[in-house]
């Protein structure tokens, strides 16, 4: 059963956060990315650019839009993606627990509905 | 050049040893912490300037105070903050520091101990004061430690420091009616530091923080010497800290408690811990800590006697979960009586403590251990795949996989088990 990590915390800025802070979160993200992996249950992780960085894209009636930022701007933005495979939710908490990004922003555990795999909808 | 190493050297030692006896004093009068660590900063830089071409002082701590006591009162006398702060005479008064005499400084760190627990300061930033302003741990080595980022931790102790000095909570040891209660939100700080929730793989990388745990808890026991429960604090992180180098063997896996090898324990922790156990039963008080340390001590005995003493155990167990309840003391209690009733009697008590549905992962590992016992052969083998379904540590992991490959191997293979 897969289940995404969403990484929801407030947008930085520039020089804010001090390299030391950076470099052990950095470490963090390192040690849970090798946990997450050697445990087998990793199927993708993206840390994600800033919003400002986002396009978004429409299609109404035939006439494409593509517009500069992200779909809803907001104070605490959407920074990161983890996608794990693992047996329940009691498993996805207990991994989202140990993530990093719970320390100073928020982690939502969202159950997948259904993925694609190997060619098929599940 | 050696006597500026020498200078350094003493700087440094006096720095980790008087640290939070010297904040303590500093911080007492007014309840600024922020301000006392300013002065006290400034106290230890002009050490390291002066010490190398004047010598060590003969009493260095004395030297310390005298200067971050001169700098206070500019502080206190400067223009920014007899405008900022309305002055209270009692309070702001410079001669209060002159009370102080350097040479002849008493133990006050206690009263910045209770301040760090005091019930009005976040549950969440007591422990962290406490490594702070006791030891002189940075935020971010602090943060290192705890998974809180360096920033969201100083933030914290900024804002506790903030209310320990709005709110004036006082820095006095309150009276006897009083003190236990005080004393137990301590305890439970300096017991966090012990039992920090360990980030992934940070439990191997991080060690140094356990040793101060230590030090906090027997820097407690010298201040309460006839406490009994600061004392079975002490004992049971000076035991338990005792076994860390067996827990993990050659090729980086797990060795449960039971197939440690005693004689990788070490024997001067062990010591200390019986030291501080016995100090404990001399109160004749034996609280939630002073058992778990005699829970401690009779694993430790495996070193000396060859065995574990499994009905003692029992015993301390019921006592400790009739104490003191949780999902941890169900599950130790589970286990143990399983050692002396066997398995089948630990997983019924098991089942009837746990609700089946606990996200509990030493639950999980526990049932998984007990069905195997039994031969419930594809049980276990879910229960385990349960419990490594709930394990985030890589070691802890490894060793779940590896029982649970050996069970189905084992039932395989049925001739070789």
């Amino acid at each position: 059963m897969r289940y995404a990590l969403l990484l929801h915390s407030r947008e930085p800025g520039q020089g804010e956060i001090d390299p030391d802070a950076i470099t052990a979160m950095q470490e963090a993200f390192g040690a849970y990315g090798r946990a997450l992996e050697s445990a087998g249950v990793l199927v993708a992780a993206e840390v994600l650019e800033q919003q400002h960085a986002s396009s978004t894209v429409t299609v109404r009636e035939g006439a494409l839009q593509v517009q500069d930022g992200p779909f809803a701007e907001t104070k605490e933005a959407l920074a990161g993606v983890i996608v794990i495979d693992v047996p329940d939710l009691d498993a996805a908490l207990a991994w989202a627990e140990k993530c990093p990004g719970a320390t100073y922003g928020a982690v939502e555990v969202r159950p997948a509905a259904t993925s694609y795999i190997n060619g098929a909808w599940t | 050049m050696v006597r500026s190493e020498a200078a350094q050297a003493e700087a440094a030692r006096a720095a980790r040893d008087g640290y939070g006896r010297l904040l303590a004093l500093l911080a007492a009068a007014s309840g600024d912490i922020p301000a006392a660590e300013d002065a006290l900063a400034d106290a230890f830089e002009r050490a390291l300037k002066t010490w190398p071409t004047d010598g060590i002082p003969r009493s260095p701590e004395g030297w310390l105070l005298t200067v971050a006591r001169n700098r206070l009162k500019d502080h206190w006398k400067s223009a920014a903050t007899r405008t900022g702060v309305p002055l209270d005479p009692a309070r702001h008064d410079v001669l209060h520091l002159d009370d102080i005499d350097p040479d002849a400084v008493g133990d006050r760190r206690l009263e910045l101990m209770l301040v760090c627990a005091h019930p009005a300061i976040d549950h969440a930033a007591r422990t962290p004061l406490m490594l702070n302003t006791v030891l002189g741990f940075t935020a971010a080595q602090i943060g290192g430690a705890m998974a809180v980022p360096p920033k969201t931790l100083a933030a914290r102790l900024v804002r506790a420091k903030r209310r320990i000095k709005d709110a004036r909570i006082p820095f006095v040891i309150p009276d006897r009616s009083a003190l236990p209660g005080r004393l137990t939100h301590v305890l439970e700080a300096v017991y966090g530091a012990h039992a920090i929730d360990w980030p992934i793989g940070g439990r191997e990388e991080r060690p140094a923080m356990a040793g101060e745990a230590l030090h906090l808890a027997e820097t407690l026991a010298g201040l309460l010497p006839r406490d009994g429960e600061v004392h079975g604090l002490a004992a049971l992180i000076c035991m338990s800290s005792a076994r860390a180098p067996a827990r993990v063997d050659g090729q980086g896996h797990l060795v449960p408690l039971g197939e440690q090898d005693p004689t990788r324990w070490d024997a001067d922790l062990i010591a200390r811990g019986h030291a501080h156990l016995r100090a404990a039963h001399a109160s004749r008080v034996l609280g939630r800590f002073g058992l778990e340390a005699a829970i401690q001590a009779v694993h430790c005995a495996r070193r000396e006697s060859g065995q574990t003493d499994w009905d003692s155990l029992l015993e301390l167990h019921r006592s400790l979960h009739a104490l003191a309840p949780s999902l941890g003391s169900s599950t130790a209690l589970a286990a143990v009586a399983a050692e002396v009733d066997g398995p089948a009697a630990g997983l019924s008590l098991l089942e009837e403590l746990i609700e089946p549905d606990a996200r509990f992962q030493p639950a999980w590992a526990t049932r998984a251990h007990l069905l195997e016992r039994l031969d419930r052969v594809t049980e276990a083998d879910a229960a385990y795949a349960k419990a490594v379904s709930l394990t985030t540590d890589p070691v802890d992991r490894d060793h779940l996989e590896r029982r649970r490959a050996q069970l189905l191997s084992a039932r395989d293979q049925p001739g070789r088990a």
